[in-house]
């Protein structure tokens, strides 16, 4: 690994650090944040999905995880926020491995993989629409108390600079695993798990490790969420709307590449919100949209935006030569 | 704790909900069977086609019995197109992209749904809906039994039509030896939409049987779909008796949970018993090899 | 090094091997011979874990790896090339290889430069960053060959690695796999082109309908009666014997 290769990543990240600087209104600044939240979340079902090609249906699981944990642990035991976070993490992180094992290892894969995933993040929705501990049906307030410590600040670009780090940290992480005999075997596992398996590779154990890291990153996500919104519910944590976009921007952006997700995800919300401006604030306006853009990618750009830039140069260069 | 009467008429009552479940369950499982594909969009469609009921009755006062006539060759052609112009040509025949198609439309048409109707929960009211019918010593709803009655039918209809026809035997050639049906020359991707075309029809019909008795929402059918999925996988993937035993016996359990665990965690039981069923054996206990 | 003891499967109803035994010694190359539909291919494939025998063990250099799942063999030091070849179609040749090189090497750096090595031993030097899929059906067997050496093993099982080349391909082909030989791999080769088999292996085994009906040096074997019938039918022994009398 060189230093060139986080230096595209650092670039990325200093130029969005500016947009605050630049962009003052409110409700701008929310709209990137709620992006920038979607692309981490995007970022770890990517490891997962795009470098391992084992399509989770279900990452709101980890994400309800993450956003519950922290909002559990600050509402009923007075954990600092931080460490809230910290430990929401470790609980997407774990969740990863726990659905992982139960299903890798019954050699789940493909469409029944998704399945299984599916129906853990309606498990985990249903429980929590139910169970007292996170409020039931009425969800769970975090109590506004605006300090640094307390993870919650006065101005909207603090929100969008912590998450804009998390999401460069995940752009590091990715590259890092991009780099690393971990990523060439998760690839491989993508591409052929028998030809893999012949090759050496534990491909089980590869894949928990994936599905580990993916809940975790997706459990940031969540935490965050939590954090900047200062509610949950079951619909919100564990609903499928945040399955369906951590699925959708890499898919759009690219999947199994570094930069996809975050594309993808700020691609997708721009969308959702000319579309919202167009039609007017019709509730599933956008959605419906994402459903269409979906189709439509996998029919004509199945490897995302970044691979049809690349398939764009690579046809000029040759018209060139 | 409860009396044998009403655990008896929990049990009918599921018997009731089982037969409607097993012609959603028919659609799915015959998709799989002939495409080998899950189709992640068979719930948006089945609340797509419960919309129309309720629109046919709400807009023009028809009987939702009598809307299943109109409904079923329109919701067939729907699902032809659909195979045939946007879930084949889409996939480029690739296994996940399928996946992603199916899942594109589900969303696309749910909220399509929602944007149109909004969130709100409507339900359709007729005369014979709350009649009830006497059964010994219980009472079952009339609309329900009717719902039983024509859904085995209509599961029947589609069992002779499978086995009888020359279409029929078009499609059972073509799930089991897809290069084989094409050597014979038989059209595989007409094939592929008139079984898509009839999973959809069956949800047409089921849509027709549920309205007198239940509510629709844009997200009503994934409610149901997710319970056909429990069904087709543990009946089996592609099996059209293993969808029937299957759909009954989830009817039965989820009625029983729901008396004694309550409505909120009675779904829960049912994905309870599909994460098992499908860690233990994806295949389903009748089905073929996945 | 590799000992095959009474080794059976079944699928169902279905007698795909029985009682086959084999000791195949280090530093020889072993061909595996027989008509299509003989169980040769399900042999390797018990050979490299991918499957479980119904009846017998597998030992490599004396330890029992029966229960070994694939990638423990591979570790072990079996590699195998599949019938069917099986590229990771998205990556290109050179990391293809890597893929396999990874299994010694941990660093990105070191497993991409032996994969380059390993390419340049048969022959893909010139199209490191080609991607798989753009290979032609002889560059594909090379990378199959290639990405199972870059594991560095001990046994090098070769499932019909010249089928599908012309002639010349062959003729390219033969003095590598020989040369994997020298470096001290052992090979057994599944293979149809009789010339190789004739040219490469010391010993061979000739496998029909699931079960060993010969074993020796490869001139003694092909004229045996019962090969020359197990390929060629009942009786064309005896025939071919008259024909060359007559």
């Amino acid at each position: 690994m060189t230093r060139r290769d986080f230096l595209g990543i650092a670039l990325a990240v200093a130029l969005l650090a500016l947009v605050p600087l630049v962009v003052t209104a409110n409700t701008v600044l929310n709209f990137l944040t709620l992006a920038l939240i979607v692309a981490l979340a995007a970022q770890g079902w990517n490891i997962l999905g795009g470098f391992g090609g084992q399509f989770s249906f279900g990452h709101a699981a980890f994400f309800g995880t993450g956003a519950y944990a922290t909002a559990i642990l600050q509402t009923r035991l007075g954990v600092n926020a931080w460490a809230g976070f910290a430990l929401g993490i470790a609980m997407g992180g774990l969740a990863g491995w726990v659905i992982g094992t139960l299903s890798f290892r019954s050699g789940l894969r493909g469409s029944y993989f998704a399945l299984v995933t599916l129906a853990f993040a309606e498990v985990l929705r249903i429980l929590a629409n139910a169970a007292e501990v996170t409020g039931g049906a009425a969800g769970l307030l975090i109590r506004l108390d605006v300090r640094a410590s307390n993870f919650q600040f006065t101005s909207r670009a603090a929100f969008f600079w912590v998450a804009l780090a998390l999401v460069g940290f995940a752009l590091a992480l990715t590259r890092a695993i991009e780099r690393s005999r971990f990523g060439a075997r998760l690839v491989a596992i993508r591409e052929n798990e028998e030809a893999a398996q012949a090759l050496g590779i534990d491909s089980i154990k590869v894949k928990l490790a994936a599905i580990a890291l993916s809940g975790a990153v997706t459990a940031a996500a969540g935490c965050l969420y939590a954090q900047h919104f200062l509610f949950i519910d079951a619909n919100i944590a564990y609903g499928t709307w945040i399955s369906v976009e951590a699925l959708l921007a890499p898919i759009i952006g690219g999947a199994g590449t570094t930069f996809g997700p975050l594309l993808g995800a700020l691609a997708l919300h721009g969308l959702g919100e000319a579309a919202k401006l167009f039609a007017g604030r019709v509730p599933g306006i956008d959605l419906a949209l994402f459903g269409c853009v979906l189709v439509a990618a996998v029919a004509f750009a199945p490897d995302g935006l970044l691979g049809l830039a690349r398939r764009t140069r690579a046809r000029l260069a040759r018209a060139e030569a | 704790m409860y009396s044998p009467a009403i655990v008896a008429e929990a049990v009918v009552n599921g018997l009731l909900t089982g037969s409607v479940y097993a012609l959603v369950a028919l659609g799915l499982t015959l998709v799989y069977g002939v495409l080998h594909i899950i189709n992640f969009a068979h719930g948006a469609l089945l609340s797509c086609a419960m919309f129309a009921v309720w629109a046919a009755h709400a807009g023009l006062g028809v009987d939702p019995y009598l809307a299943i006539l109109p409904l079923t060759p329109l919701f067939f052609g729907l699902g032809y197109g659909l195979q045939r112009f946007v879930i084949g040509p889409a996939s480029h025949g690739s296994d996940s992209n399928i996946l992603l198609v199916t899942l594109g439309l589900s969303i696309a048409i749910e909220n399509a749904l929602l944007a149109a109707f909004r969130s709100d929960t409507r339900t359709l009211s007729t005369d014979y809906g709350f009649q009830s019918v006497e059964i010994g010593p219980l009472l079952v709803s009339k609309p329900r039994l009717i719902g039983f009655a024509a859904a085995l039918a209509a599961t029947l209809v589609l069992w002779l039509g499978l086995s009888r026809t020359d279409t029929g035997k078009a499609i059972r050639a073509v799930a089991k030896e897809k290069l084989g049906a094409r050597l014979v020359g038989i059209d595989v991707e007409h094939v592929y939409a008139v079984t898509f075309g009839l999973g959809c029809a069956c949800l047409a019909v089921a849509a027709g049987l549920l309205m007198p008795t239940f509510y629709v929402n844009p997200r009503v059918g994934n409610a149901f779909v997710l319970v056909a999925f429990t069904i087709v996988v543990l009946g089996g993937m592609g099996s059209i008796p293993g969808a029937l035993v299957g759909a009954l016996f989830v009817g039965v359990v989820e009625s029983l949970s729901g008396l004694y665990f309550g409505d909120s965690l009675g779904q829960l039981g049912i994905f309870l018993i599909f994460i098992l069923v499908l860690l233990a054996r994806p295949t389903g206990l009748f089905g073929a090899k996945a | 090094m590799l000992v095959v003891d009474r080794v059976g499967k079944r699928f169902g109803g279905l007698v795909a091997l029985s009682e086959v035994s084999l000791d195949v010694e280090p530093g020889s190359i072993v061909g595996l011979i027989g008509p299509n539909g003989a169980g040769k291919t399900t042999l390797f494939a018990i050979v490299a874990g991918f499957l479980a025998p119904t009846a017998g063990r597998v030992l490599f250099e004396g330890r029992d790896v029966t229960a070994a799942p694939p990638h423990e063999r591979a570790r072990l030091g079996i590699a195998r090339t599949f019938q069917i070849v099986q590229p990771f179609a998205g990556l290109t040749v050179v990391e293809n290889i890597a893929v396999g090189a990874h299994l010694r090497h941990a660093r990105r750096a070191e497993a991409l430069a032996r994969a380059a090595e390993v390419a340049r031993r048969v022959g893909l030097g010139a199209e490191l960053d080609k991607p798989a899929s753009a290979l032609t059906v002889a560059g594909r067997k090379r990378l199959e060959l290639a990405r199972a050496l870059a594991t560095e093993p001990k046994l090098l099982l070769l499932d019909e690695v010249l089928a599908g080349l012309n002639p010349s391909e062959i003729r390219d082909m033969v003095p590598v796999i020989r040369a994997i030989r020298d470096e001290g791999v052992t090979v057994v080769m599944i293979e149809h082109v009789m010339q190789a088999v004739m040219d490469l292996c010391q010993r061979v085994c000739v496998l029909s309908q699931g079960r060993l009906i010969a074993e020796g040096a490869p001139a003694a074997v092909c004229a045996a009666p019962a090969v020359i019938e197990a390929y060629l039918g009942h009786g064309a022994a005896d025939r071919f014997r008259e024909g060359a009398r007559a």
